[in-house]
């Protein structure tokens, strides 16, 4: 039977470079958390409140003549950017500070300003307005969002592992959330609640990547009598690894082209994705396992095999 | 080996076909329609249809179809949204009286369809543009007034009961009522517990006074929010039908806030302010006699106040009020019988009527005016924190010339557009909302935005399905086109789940879908790639793929899991449309667990099943 060179083959010794990895990542790391506490994020207007403005122009147009308009409307201190194309501009107001008017008011009086300077060539794509204290809540319910995930998933590995695999995934996903947002921190690039919902997506996706490993690593050390630890974990990284690099693939693929295809509101949330992925697939193989290593994680935790892997009924 | 008995395959290609079946409606385009409903007083008849298909004819207007919807409403498709603008225009034009319009837009499903009850998808606010609100019911004033209208229930009842107090004040949320001696005391609190059973009443001696603390205990107060929340919804949800849109929605979220959803909304100025509005009104007299540029000049007469109209002059008005707000019953808009000019008509209660009927009776041929006053709620950011304020805006909206004597109905003429006859009758109608409402969030997408949304969404998936199809059939070859008629099947199952549980579809809805096609060929991958190792192992072909998809089972489960907690997560702390890709990625997950597993192990078996093999194309 002839068959077909796969990149199945590979022999790599992974977890040599563990702590190399370990010092790289905590660099990182730190660097993420540094920017995270002195920079803080470029926070979209669902955690920050105000009022964002969306213009569809039927001709390009400068920004500075939207500048001018608004200045005559007392807010030159509106942020003006384009949004995807020249024709298509966006204006955020900060929340106000002491002016007595009513948000939707706010909008309105704007827009007919801007839409009689452009001679009625402008279009109104779309208005936010987030109130001050419902930024702060969003801000409240996405941190603890992210908490429960964390709780929610720890209990489940725990419960279908053992600690130190539970203890590994944890710190491989929270390296790789804090990698994430750390870059979202670094490069400024705006953090609104969809980049949230991503954020609990590479969490997931992360997982999902550590507990194939994790399972290849408990089916190895039942069936494979002799060997290291290390020697073991490093097989079963080499083994799935095709799969690994299948599956990145076939999900960047399309992040790629929802990042392409999917318009400016889906950006950042492709983008975190993109990064999730790529970091989630590093810090399952570098982080996940070696933290189960440097755990002390010996054969005889895994040996017991009083029904283990039974508890889901193999295929029907 | 590796065959399905019969009842498997059966069982497989069922979901399969229901799923298809379920998914078939989002084939149909959508129609520009308009969904008629009747006015007020009206109703919808079996001539309706008719005198509407009328209507369009003169007006020469083609129409696609007419049909009867649930509810006793009508809904006219037409083949482009610049008919279905003339339509709507030749409709209030001529039959504006009885019936209501609102654009709207409508699968054009066939009747064997509907019969089964199958829908296409609800598209979200993000894709077929439209308003989203947020409004915030103020409780803390809704508890306010609560104790305001018992410390004057407490005063009138300790008044009748003769019962002597010294002073009665409020505290917060509790009525304190200082009594001269121990004795009145305990009459009083004997009478009031009686009375007031739902209030706490407790009485004390502090600093040598004798007292009794009358509070709202835990359970009334959570009563009187839920009827402010109730209340306002109520009157909502009269504005909202009043304004002629189709599928509003109107629901409560959470303790204290109401969320209103208006698709494909046309003029959100107009709506913003009608929603926000906590207006009531007040009849007054005018004051012929006195000096308005005395009064303007800082010094109303006495029995005066000066208010301006509109337009900005200044008026005077009478202090004496004649009917407030919450003594209206109904107000509607129409025209004036005799002049033909845009008119609000009023309805009044008996107390209102009664009173009303005795100030014209004694001022004929004298003018009144109907005062606007609206609470318009502000948060500003005073030092970071933020602070509500409530302002009083009061406005002289009519002045009108008693020309007779009336009580329980009477109309107000001389506005200047039926337009403005509309918006007046709504504003009466609604009366005094129970507490103040403040907007807090406002999403308002426009319909050229939701359609680009759309058809970026859809490109993005046809981009990210085509690649994933092209590589797994060029890397698995045969399994590679096995998983992807499975990821095609998934893609259906997902949107007739959709379609099935009518959730809603927003644009991270659809990103969870693109998500999902990455994710969903996981499993294909893990199955294969032990089916390779096997291969590579020496087994044959056959305990191969037995073997393959037999161990890669329990690690597909334990993978998806995590996912789905993410997803349920985000689905209990999202708004909006973040829980829209909860949604989507949660069903994604499950079906492709179903088409993954089950559904390629089925094709697999048919297509190997049972034979001899030497190799296999993987």
């Amino acid at each position: 039977m002839t068959q077909k060179r796969t990149i199945n083959d590979f022999d790599i010794d992974f977890m040599r470079q563990r702590k190399p990895a370990a010092w790289l990542s905590g660099v990182v790391l730190l660097v993420c958390l540094l920017s995270i506490v002195f920079r803080g994020f470029d926070f979209g207007l669902d955690f920050t409140g105000g009022t964002v403005i969306e213009l569809g122009y039927a001709q390009p147009t400068e920004l500075s003549d939207v500048r001018a308009v608004l200045e005559t409307q007392g807010h030159g201190g509106a942020t003006i950017q384009y949004f995807g194309s020249r024709t298509d501009i966006l204006v955020r107001l900060a929340p106000q500070d002491g002016v007595e008017e009513d948000s939707a008011k706010l909008s309105d009086r704007v827009f007919k300003a801007l839409s009689q300077a452009a001679q009625g060539q402008v279009e109104l794509r779309r208005v936010e307005f987030v109130g001050p204290q419902v930024g702060e809540e969003l801000r409240e319910q996405g941190g603890l969002a992210v908490l429960f995930a964390l709780i929610g998933i720890l209990i489940y590995v725990a419960l279908r592992f053992e600690w130190r695999f539970a203890v590994g995934a944890v710190v491989a996903t929270m390296h790789d959330v804090l990698f994430t947002v750390g870059i979202f921190s670094l490069f400024q690039i705006p953090f609104d609640l969809t980049v949230l919902a991503a954020v609990l997506a590479v969490i997931g996706y992360s997982l999902n990547d550590t507990i194939v490993i994790f399972d290849r690593v408990r089916e190895s050390f039942r069936r494979v009598r002799k060997g290291t630890v290390i020697g073991i974990i490093n097989s079963a990284i080499n083994e799935t690894l095709s799969r690994t690099i299948v599956t990145s693939g076939t999900t960047l693929l399309v992040l790629v082209a929802l990042y392409v295809l999917g318009g400016e509101t889906i950006n950042g949330f492709a983008l975190a994705l993109i990064i999730g992925v790529l970091v989630g697939t590093y810090s399952t193989i570098y982080i996940a396992t070696a933290s189960v290593i440097w755990l002390g994680l010996s054969r005889d935790d895994l040996l017991p095999v009083k029904k283990e892997g039974a508890e889901l009924d193999p295929l029907p | 080996m590796n065959r399905y008995p019969l009842w498997k395959n059966l069982l497989i290609l069922g979901v399969i076909l229901a799923g298809l079946l379920l998914a078939w409606p989002n084939l149909y385009s959508q129609d520009p329609s308009i969904e008629i409903t009747a006015a007020r007083g009206h109703e919808i008849s079996e001539a309706s249809p008719g005198e509407i298909k009328a209507a369009l004819e003169n007006a020469k207007v083609p129409l696609k179809g007419i049909e009867s919807l649930e509810g006793g409403k009508l809904l006219a498709r037409f083949d482009t949204p610049g008919e279905q603008l003339r339509a709507q225009e030749a409709i209030e034009r001529t039959l504006s009286e009885r019936y209501r319009t609102a654009l709207t837009q409508s699968a054009d499903l066939p009747g064997w369809m509907r019969w089964l009850g199958l829908n296409q998808m609800s598209l979200g606010l993000d894709l077929r543009g439209g308003i989203h609100v947020v409004i915030d019911v103020d409780m803390e004033t809704a508890l306010e007034q609560a104790v305001e209208r018992y410390s004057g229930d407490l005063r009138t009842l300790l008044r009748e009961d003769k019962i002597r107090y010294l002073t009665l004040t409020r505290d917060g949320a509790n009525i304190l009522i200082r009594f001269e001696d121990a004795a009145t005391r305990d009459a009083g609190e004997k009478k009031l517990k009686r009375e007031f059973r739902e209030l706490d009443i407790q009485a004390s001696e502090e600093s040598g006074a004798f007292v009794l603390r009358a509070g709202l205990p835990e359970t009334e107060q959570q009563k009187i929010k839920d009827f402010a929340l109730q209340q306002n919804i109520t009157t909502l949800r009269n504005r909202v039908n009043a304004l002629g849109v189709a599928e509003p929605s109107i629901a409560r979220q959470g303790e204290r806030r109401i969320v209103v959803e208006l698709p494909g909304a046309q003029d959100p100025g107009r709506l913003k302010e009608i929603l926000g509005a906590t207006a009531t009104l007040e009849y007054r007299l005018v004051d012929t006699e006195g000096s308005v540029a005395d009064a303007v000049a800082g010094r109303p007469p006495v029995g005066s106040k000066l208010y301006y109209e509109r337009n900005g002059a200044p008026i005077l008005l009478k202090r004496r009020v004649i009917v407030t707000g919450d003594q209206i019953t109904d107000a509607s808009a129409g025209f004036d019988s005799q002049s033909g000019s845009p008119a609000v008509f009023v309805n009044l209660d008996g107390q209102g009527a009664r009173r009303m009927r005795d100030v014209t009776t004694e001022n004929v041929g004298k003018p009144m005016a109907v005062v606007f006053i609206e609470n318009r709620t502000t948060t500003k950011l005073v030092d970071g924190e933020p602070v509500k304020t409530t302002r009083k805006v009061e406005e002289v909206i009519s002045v009108a010339t008693i020309r007779e004597p009336f009580g329980r109905r009477f109309q107000t003429t001389g506005l200047d557009s039926s337009a403005e006859a509309h918006d007046t009758a709504l504003l009466l109608r609604s009366g005094a909302l129970a507490a103040p409402i403040e907007i807090v969030e406002e999403r308002t997408i426009g319909p050229s935005l939701g359609q680009d949304n759309i058809d970026q969404g859809l490109a993005s998936v046809m981009l990210g399905m085509g690649l994933v199809l092209l590589f797994m059939a060029v890397y698995y070859r045969v399994f590679g086109l096995v998983a992807n008629l499975a990821l095609v099947i998934n893609l259906v199952m997902t949107v007739a789940v959709l379609s099935m549980l009518q959730a809603t579809l927003t644009l991270p809805g659809i990103a969870g879908i693109v998500l999902t096609i990455g994710m969903a060929v996981d499993a294909n991958v893990l199955i294969y790639e032990r089916i390779r190792e096997e291969i590579r192992n020496g087994n044959s072909p056959q305990a191969s793929i037995h073997a393959g998809f037999d161990k890669a089972f329990s690690t597909i489960v334990d993978a998806n899991v995590t996912t789905l907690i993410a997803a349920v997560v985000l689905f209990s702390f999202g708004t909006g449309p973040i829980k829209g890709f909860a949604v989507t990625l949660f069903i994604g997950i499950i079906t492709s667990m179903f088409t993954a597993i089950l559904g390629s192990r089925a094709l697999i078996n048919l297509i190997y099943g049972g034979r001899r093999l030497n190799k296999l194309a993987i």
